[in-house]
């Protein structure tokens, strides 16, 4: 595809400052999303997808977070946009729905007042007509009897539906971009396959991107087209949903696939990751996940892997895949 | 304990609040010791003088002498005694009256706490210095009249709290797989709910005494506090403020001492809160 | 909700009902009140005539029920000292002290409310120490000695302001009001600062801002409701205790309300201006009380809608 990616983001770092000292919570992240494309963006706690959504959204305090590199939106530069520039562009070009929705809307105002806020905000129209355009989204996104929601608080809906008027309220101003940052871990498993249809619906309907972001490989597979898998702060591995699952490259992820647990199989233990995220303080040298990995080398410890950009489009960052590992000395301790 | 003490030296402003207290508490013990002068001892013919630093202060009396002639500096310093004496009896009855009233409440529910509901409730329904002002005209100016009330207007805030906590706690399993082990009622409350709620009671007494503390001097500067014949901050302010404008530093320096002790106990009170439990509704 | 506030307002009568026992009970137990009204040359036998016609001698429950009979018509008997009803006295002083409140509420909402919300916004900010350390000091300076040290800064020193009394309009009125508001002032900025705080923690800000709101917007529409709902009874409770607290203000700056009346009436015995006071002051309380109560229904759609 020769058009141009809807969101570019380059090189990617995010440093927050504290009294502990100074750590990259996301570090040299890049990835590009076609218009229409469903992105995952997976990993553990910790590994920095939350705080790649936020920055994209620069939802960052800035001090102490220091955010360097590049994201175009649509080729507009965001990290050097103005404040009122990027008031502009959130809930309005970019939205993010977020994880908890029990806790997500304010308890004190109405669902039609929320939700009726970011339409008159960004499209400057009248109270009347953004009722009106409130209604046809909750109705899209599947909420019963719309209208009588208008005038209702949060507390009277149900976790799945506030998290449905949620995407609602995102998707009023028509983004290019949605940002779900873990949008179904909160929610009950029925509930939780719902709101994936729908998110799928509203992408093939809108054509709107969606950037998932969740640590579930389940939700992963049925959801998106392509994935990228994070770990402190970096993407080790990005290639379409299927090849990854069906052939991944990166131990990390070989690990997380092991781990999950297959239905049918009688014996052995669950299989887990060896030893536990490092601090993002306290990286080993080299390659972050080094001290976990089960093929490690000398060289893994020594030096950072590059990201090597492989033919099929895939991208990894894993020193095994370079022309170094071959090498006498290189590998296998 | 040394987590303790670790704690309030990073509080700079904990350790200001300690500094203050030691301060106040060293001057009450050793009020007579470190007095210059007898603080009962008139002198008519040096009366109202200004304090050492000024144009017309004295050596003798580094802090001048009030209207009867007698020295300030040793006035202030057992003023200390009764501001301390009232804080920390007054606190010890509010606090052990309120929290076994909490805690009866609490555990029994019932009528019990019903009646205790109410007469919270009553209680409430009386501006603090207004109450004060009743039970003392009523009762008669003594020392321990004053403790009674400070106790009076305290139990309050710990009933409700103890209250509180003992019935969030009473209904938790953990409660009732003791019950089930045969934990009998007092063992329950004291072996297993009191410690629960200690932290936050502790935190509640260092703020009341501060209240205590601005209680107390109201009471004696109305003149219905300790009788007339014990220095207090309080009073020492009442009888200055015929002569503010001749001689302003009798009333800057009594309340000064008060501010300063209760500014102390606040401090003291908050870094205590940030520590035992941050999150106390106060 | 009518069930909520019906039952808050049965408990406020019982309230009332239980303070006029204790007003009671604690009056009757300093002694005898006919001595204290008599000169010292008063005979027994007429002090005895005199108790009995006064219904000093009456078992004290129908004592009592006399009592609450007049308490709720507003008929507390007769003021000694002054010679009139009780209740005309204490009336006559009411708007003062009304007013002295009202307007030390005013300061201590207009001081308290920004500094609250400034300095949970400027966290650890400069701006935001130098509001902490204002309002902590605000609380611990005692209300007579900061009336006593503006009477000598504004009064003696300045000359700008008069010493006392309530007759020179806004002029005299500015630092009673203060000396009273302050340490409320102190007190609200501390709550509204800590409440401001863990709402802007909430969720639903984050997801405020990732709509575009602009940071003002945020703050006063989204979060300043959240935290403001929940010291609403705080500031019906500040009023209360302004109005209780007047005691020590009106004293230090000679203010004709009912505080300066009570301490006289302490000091003279007059104890049916007393009764009158107390009475009166403890029903506005639960009243009050009440008040705020609806009024926070009103705001939280939970209570409201249940």
């Amino acid at each position: 595809m020769s058009e141009r990616p809807v969101l570019e983001v380059n090189d990617l770092t995010v440093t927050f400052k504290t009294k502990y000292g100074s750590a990259a919570a996301v570090s040299g992240v890049s990835f590009a999303l076609a218009k229409g494309e469903k992105l995952g963006l997976v990993g553990e706690s910790g590994s920095g997808k939350s705080v790649t959504s936020k920055s994209i959204l620069r939802l960052l305090p800035s001090p102490p977070a220091q955010i360097r590199g590049s994201i175009k939106l649509d080729g507009e530069e965001l990290l050097t946009k103005s404040e009122q520039e990027m008031c502009h562009c959130r809930g309005n070009r970019i939205s993010m729905i977020f994880q908890e929705p029990m806790v997500s809307l304010n308890p004190l105002y109405t669902i039609g007042n929320q939700l009726g806020e970011v339409v008159r905000l960004h499209k400057k129209v009248s109270r009347a007509e953004a009722d009106k355009q409130v209604i046809e989204m909750l109705r899209t996104v599947g909420i019963p009897s719309p209208e009588t929601r208008l005038k209702q608080y949060p507390f009277e809906l149900s976790g799945g539906m506030r998290q449905r008027a949620m995407i609602a309220m995102a998707l009023l101003c028509d983004p290019e971009v949605l940002i779900a940052d873990e949008p179904t871990t909160a929610l009950d498993v029925t509930i939780q396959a719902q709101i994936l249809d729908l998110l799928k619906e509203l992408n093939r309907k809108m054509g709107t991107s969606i950037i998932l972001i969740t640590h579930d490989l389940g939700v992963i597979a049925s959801m998106v087209d392509t994935v990228a898998v994070m770990y402190c702060g970096h993407i080790v591995e990005k290639a379409p949903v299927r090849q990854l699952f069906h052939d991944p490259l990166h131990p990390y992820t070989k690990g997380l696939l092991n781990s999950i647990p297959k239905v049918g199989r009688t014996e052995g233990d669950l299989q887990t990751i060896e030893g536990a995220v490092p601090s993002i303080y306290n990286l080993p040298a080299g390659c972050a996940f080094s001290n976990r990995c089960g093929e490690c080398g000398r060289i893994c410890k020594e030096k950072e892997p590059p990201t090597l950009q492989l033919e099929d489009g895939r991208v990894v960052k894993c020193w095994k895949y370079t022309p170094q590992w071959g090498e006498e000395g290189a590998n296998h301790e | 304990m040394k987590a303790l003490w670790r704690s309030l030296k990073q509080s700079k402003t904990g350790m200001i609040g300690l500094a203050i207290v030691l301060v106040v508490v060293v001057c009450a013990i050793f009020a007579y010791q470190l007095a210059p002068c007898d603080p009962l001892q008139q002198d008519l013919m040096n009366k109202l003088h200004d304090p050492a630093w000024t144009a017309t202060g004295t050596q003798e009396h580094l802090l001048g002498t009030d209207q009867l002639g007698r020295d300030v500096l040793s006035r202030l310093l057992v003023g200390a005694r009764i501001t301390l004496l009232v804080a920390l009896a007054g606190t010890v009855v509010g606090g052990v009256v309120g929290v076994v009233l909490g805690c009866l409440a609490g555990y029994y529910g019932g009528w019990v706490d019903a009646v205790l509901m109410r007469l919270v409730d009553i209680q409430l329904c009386f501006p603090f210095t207004l109450l004060a002002l009743f039970i003392a005209a009523v009762l008669g100016g003594s020392l321990g009249n004053v403790i009674l009330i400070a106790g009076i207007t305290s139990w309050v805030r710990y009933a409700r709290l103890v209250r509180g906590e003992i019935l969030s706690i009473k209904e938790s399993e953990y409660i009732e797989a003791i019950r089930a082990e045969g934990g009998s009622d007092a063992r329950i409350i004291f072996r297993h709910i009191l410690p629960n709620v200690i932290s936050s009671v502790i935190v509640i007494a260092t703020l009341e005494m501060a209240k205590i503390v601005l209680m107390e001097a109201s009471l004696s500067f109305l003149g219905y506090g300790v009788p007339v014949t014990i220095p207090t901050w309080g009073r020492m302010l009442s009888e200055a403020r015929a002569n503010m404008v001749s001689n302003p530093w009798q009333c800057i320096l009594p309340g000064l001492c008060i501010t300063l002790t209760v500014l102390g106990v606040n401090l003291l009170g908050d870094w205590l809160r940030d520590y035992l439990d941050p999150k106390l509704d106060v | 909700m009518a069930k909520y506030l019906a039952k808050r307002l049965a408990q406020s009568l019982i309230a009332i009902l239980g303070i006029t026992v204790v007003v009671f009970v604690i009056l009757h137990l300093t002694g005898d009140p006919v001595e204290l009204m008599v000169s010292p040359t008063t005979s027994r036998e007429q002090m005895d005539i005199l108790r009995q016609e006064m219904g000093f001698n009456d078992p004290l429950p129908q004592q009592y029920l006399r009592f609450l009979k007049g308490a709720v018509v507003g008929d507390f008997g007769t003021s000694y000292y002054y010679n009139e009803p009780a209740m005309r006295v204490v009336m006559e002083r009411v708007p003062a002290t009304l007013e002295l409140a009202v307007a030390a509420l005013a300061i201590a909402v207009v001081l308290g409310i920004p500094a609250g919300v400034l300095s949970a916004v400027k966290r650890n900010s400069l701006s935001d120490g130098v509001i902490r350390v204002l309002a902590l000091l605000g609380q611990c300076l005692p209300a007579f000695w900061l009336g006593i040290m503006l009477i000598m800064a504004f009064s003696v020193n300045l000359g700008w302001l008069s010493t006392g009394g309530n007759s020179e309009g806004w002029r005299s009125l500015i630092m009673p009001a203060f000396t009273l508001g302050l340490f409320s002032a102190a007190t609200i900025c501390r709550l509204l600062r800590s409440n401001m705080i863990e709402v802007l923690g909430k969720e639903y800000i984050d997801v405020a801002r990732a709509k575009g709101l602009r940071g003002s917007v945020v703050v006063m529409k989204h979060a300043f409701k959240n935290a403001f709902s929940s010291i609403l009874t705080m500031l019906g409770m500040q009023f209360a205790s302004l109005l209780g607290g007047s005691v020590i203000t009106e004293t230090v700056f000679a203010w004709p309300g009912i505080g300066r009346l009570v301490i006289q009436s302490i000091q003279s015995s007059d104890f049916a201006v007393v009764e009158c006071i107390v009475f009166l002051l403890a029903v506005v309380f639960v009243v009050i009380n009440f008040v705020v109560d609806v009024l926070y229904s009103v705001i939280n759609p939970r209570v409201r809608l249940q």
